[in-house]
């Protein structure tokens, strides 16, 4: 398993230098790590407006990195209630606007059913059962050892 | 180097901010969140540990997540404790060296 993850894990993004905004602060870049699902506590919602208002702030987000229940963030087959917050939706049209890196840790992700179409097809899981969300993609765990490596700083969000 | 201490458990079900208080060091802060917020509440049975460590190391708390659970309103909160939104989370993050998630 571990050299399949690593395999998957070879997407490297150059490192960008620290910059400095129009107001004079100082950018930081940042990588977001989400260990809880959706709809539990309040972990996807934290991370999801810090991310947002990291990002308003002019602050460069490295990787957000989905790890145990957290991957269920990223199923695109969520319906919640109109009236309520759709917390996958919410990270897909965020990834869209500002190009970011949402990773799924494929090991967490395959116990729970979230899938994409290599990893369906791999597990002969039939026809149209990829359900990733957009935005999102799967990968191993070398991504979220490499998001705390180059970014500045590793937040951590969970239960 | 300073750390940002990050503690979003009520003190009167977990342990953490208690640990979070008694771990940071001068210069250091720590910032409740989710319900860690109500650790910042006045003339709780925990109170007195945020007036102990008063002047070494900053406490602050995450507004909306106060208004979430009708806490937002004015006197409720310790005198030693800042009310910041995400924007100020965001300021604590970049300011200090490390973030330390208390889970």
């Amino acid at each position: 398993m571990l050299g399949h993850e690593l395999a998957r894990s070879s997407r490297v993004r150059p490192a960008l230098r620290k910059c400095r905004s129009s107001r004079g602060s100082t950018k930081v870049k940042l990588s977001i790590l989400v260990n809880e699902g959706p709809y539990t506590h309040q972990a996807s919602d934290s991370a999801y407006q810090f991310t947002k208002a990291a990002l308003e702030k002019g602050h460069e987000i490295f990787r957000v990195f989905f790890y145990h229940d957290g991957v269920n963030n990223g199923t695109r087959l969520t319906v919640p209630p109109q009236d309520d917050r759709n917390v996958q939706k919410n990270w897909s049209e965020l990834a869209e606007k500002h190009k970011l890196d949402l990773v799924v840790c494929i090991a967490a992700a395959q116990r729970r059913g979230i899938l994409d179409e290599g990893e369906a097809k791999r597990h002969n899981k039939g026809e149209g059962s990829a359900n990733i969300a957009p935005g999102f993609r799967i990968s191993g765990l070398g991504q979220l050892i490499e998001a705390g490596i180059e970014a500045d700083r590793l937040v951590v969000f969970g239960d | 180097m300073t750390t940002l201490h990050m503690v979003n458990k009520s003190p009167f079900e977990k342990n953490a901010m208690q640990s979070a208080l008694g771990h940071a060091l001068k210069g250091d802060a720590v910032l409740l969140f989710e319900d860690g917020v109500y650790g910042a509440l006045k003339g709780t049975t925990v109170a007195s540990e945020l007036g102990r460590i008063a002047g070494e190391v900053k406490v602050y708390v995450l507004g909306p997540d106060l208004t979430a659970r009708g806490l937002g309103g004015d006197g409720r909160i310790a005198d030693s404790v800042t009310v910041v939104d995400y924007n100020g989370f965001v300021d604590l993050v970049t300011t200090h060296q490390r973030t330390q998630a208390w889970l």
